[in-house]
């Protein structure tokens, strides 16, 4: 018996003293699928992964991860999951296949499947030359593929990656990317945060982005576009002067903009022929929903 | 696939396979600074054991009947028990808590805190039964006689160790950062060490510190070492046994209760 759903999160709320960090979150990981948890720093993506392996207790709402409810059937689903941290806590000291060792027991992969499950996780981090070095000699981008094999070596039915890829190079960034592809095609549930809206319009087969924790829009990228956005977006460069005088006569006009620093994007100008402005014509994107729903200020 | 049976199977406390999964983390990483450990635990006592030796046993020869070495090498014993749990249990449960954020991993796979701590005490608490002996036989090299009694003492430091060791991490667990360890160690391991007949006896102190002395689990622990090797255990070591597993039990529970606090929220 396997549930559809292997998240299911129903009005979970936290809060942290006067801060509610998650406040009447639903989201919904239906199995075999990849979904992006998507928001701007602070708005309840840590505490929402944190909430999914029982190291948050949620004050209100009914949490299920694998049709186990949480947080008292919690560890059956943890037995199950893979979560690759935002921070690093490999073990500096220890080799790569001593890391890898360490979590087969842990995860409890029985002993005589201990061996493959551990070749198994230095193939898919392409570390199998460095199996015998010590983690500090690796670099950035190995040690966080090394971090993400080590949480598949019990063949998780769901994993959950936060933030996989912050504050690495591009190179990198897309090398993971394609690891993260990889387990996707294979069928592995995945739930990953970022504040990358690349990262979760190629990886993602659904978005859910968050606001404030609280769920401001879900569903597949290009839908969500296509809702919020429009089509095409014509993209108005000038001086500040200018710019704030293309936002009052776009929003005159009907239309919704966003300020992206150097230029103001006009979006839903898909119909019109006629150019409002002068400008750049370009499709619309998930990052025009993102600060469309999530407000353009840093808070 | 999930079986419905394996989906009702109902996982417990306490749990086998998660006791092990940490002690496994534990052992491991222990092949990486075995000798630096080794090292310390055997130069300190030696060391303790030439100064005092020396220093004392030159004003005084015999204390309570013992040769003043024989009274030194078994006091140390407790004193190493005190120094390889205590001290590590604070500051690696720190360490691993805030810098290495090692208990967030294992927190995330199928282990509680009341497993995550227990599987940590008792690793240091082995250590410590382990480590305790190393004053033992370097007394050994300096004319303490061997005796039968003498394989009772990795008992005696392990359960001790398992008390010292809570405490370490009940006292990593409740505070907010390292500087907080100044006051536990100069207020209550200092005074401890000093009421446990290490390396002199209380008879000289008031009648007060000598009750008081009664509620040291070091104090006992020294007591229980020196009845084990000189070959004289009586009844009332029961009672010394006994103050040593209380003592363990409630640190225990209490690290148990300091770490939930910190980890979940």
């Amino acid at each position: 018996m396997q549930p559809e759903l292997a998240i299911r999160l129903r009005g979970v709320v936290k809060r942290y003293g006067p801060i509610t960090a998650v406040d009447g979150l639903d989201l919904e990981v239906p199995m075999g699928t990849c979904v992006g948890l998507l928001g701007p720093n602070g708005a309840g993506k840590s505490t929402t992964m944190r909430l999914l392996t029982a190291q948050s207790i949620a004050d209100d709402g009914e949490l299920e991860v694998l049709g186990y409810a949480l947080p008292g059937e919690s560890k059956q689903a943890r037995a199950r999951c893979g979560v690759v941290p935002q921070l690093d806590n490999l073990d500096t000291t220890l080799t790569v296949a001593q890391n890898l060792l360490v979590f087969t027991h842990l995860y409890r992969v029985p002993r005589d499947e201990r061996r493959d499950a551990i070749e198994r996780a230095l193939e898919l981090a392409k570390l199998g030359d460095r199996r015998d070095d010590r983690v500090d000699k690796l670099s950035g981008g190995m040690r966080r593929r090394l971090l993400i094999a080590r949480a598949l070596v019990h063949r998780p039915q769901l994993v959950l990656l936060d933030e996989p890829t912050v504050g690495l190079d591009p190179q990198v960034r897309q090398e993971l990317w394609a690891l993260i592809d990889a387990l996707r095609s294979e069928g592995t549930t995945l739930l990953m945060s970022t504040h990358y809206i690349e990262e979760a319009e190629r990886l993602a087969d659904s978005v859910l982005i968050m606001s404030h924790g609280t769920a401001v829009a879900a569903g597949p990228p290009a839908e969500l576009v296509l809702e919020h956005a429009g089509k095409e977006a014509l993209e108005v460069y000038g001086g500040p002067a200018r710019l704030a005088e293309v936002e009052a006569e776009a929003v005159s006009a009907g239309l919704r903009t966003r300020r992206t620093g150097t230029s103001v994007s006009v979006l839903g100008i898909d119909g019109r022929n006629g150019s409002l402005f002068e400008g750049e014509r370009r499709p619309a994107n998930l990052e025009d929903v993102f600060v469309l729903l999530t407000g353009e200020e840093i808070a | 696939m999930v079986t419905q049976e394996s989906r009702t199977a109902r996982i417990g406390r306490l749990e086998r396979p998660a006791l092990t999964g940490v002690l496994v983390r534990e052992v491991v990483n222990f092949s990486s600074y075995w000798r630096s450990t080794t090292f310390s635990s055997t130069v300190e006592p030696t060391i303790y054991l030439i100064a005092f030796g020396f220093g004392f046993g030159s004003l005084v020869s015999t204390i309570g009947g013992y040769d003043y070495v024989d009274f030194v090498g078994t006091g140390t014993v407790a004193t190493a028990v005190l120094f390889s749990s205590a001290f590590p249990a604070m500051f690696g449960t720190f360490v691993k808590y805030q810098f290495q954020r090692t208990y967030d991993a294992i927190l995330a796979a199928p282990v509680d805190t009341e497993e995550l701590v227990t599987a940590e005490a008792l690793w240091i608490a082995t250590r410590a039964g382990v480590y305790g002996c190393v004053p033992m036989l370097v007394a050994i090299a300096f004319g303490l006689d061997p005796a039968w009694g003498m394989l009772l003492v990795p008992l005696i430091g392990w359960i001790a160790g398992f008390g010292w060791a809570n405490f370490g991490i009940s006292i990593a667990g409740y505070s907010k950062s390292f500087e907080n360890f100044n006051y536990v160690i100069s207020a209550v391991l200092t005074p401890l060490f000093l009421l446990a007949g290490s390396f002199f006896p209380l008879d000289g102190f008031p009648e007060w510190a000598q009750v008081l002395a009664q509620l040291n689990p070091l104090y006992q622990c020294v007591q229980l070492i020196r009845a084990a090797v000189f070959g004289n255990l009586g009844w009332d070591d029961l009672f010394r046994v006994g103050v040593l597993v209380a003592f363990g039990l409630v640190v225990w529970r209490i690290a148990i209760r300091a770490m939930t606090k910190k980890l979940i929220d």
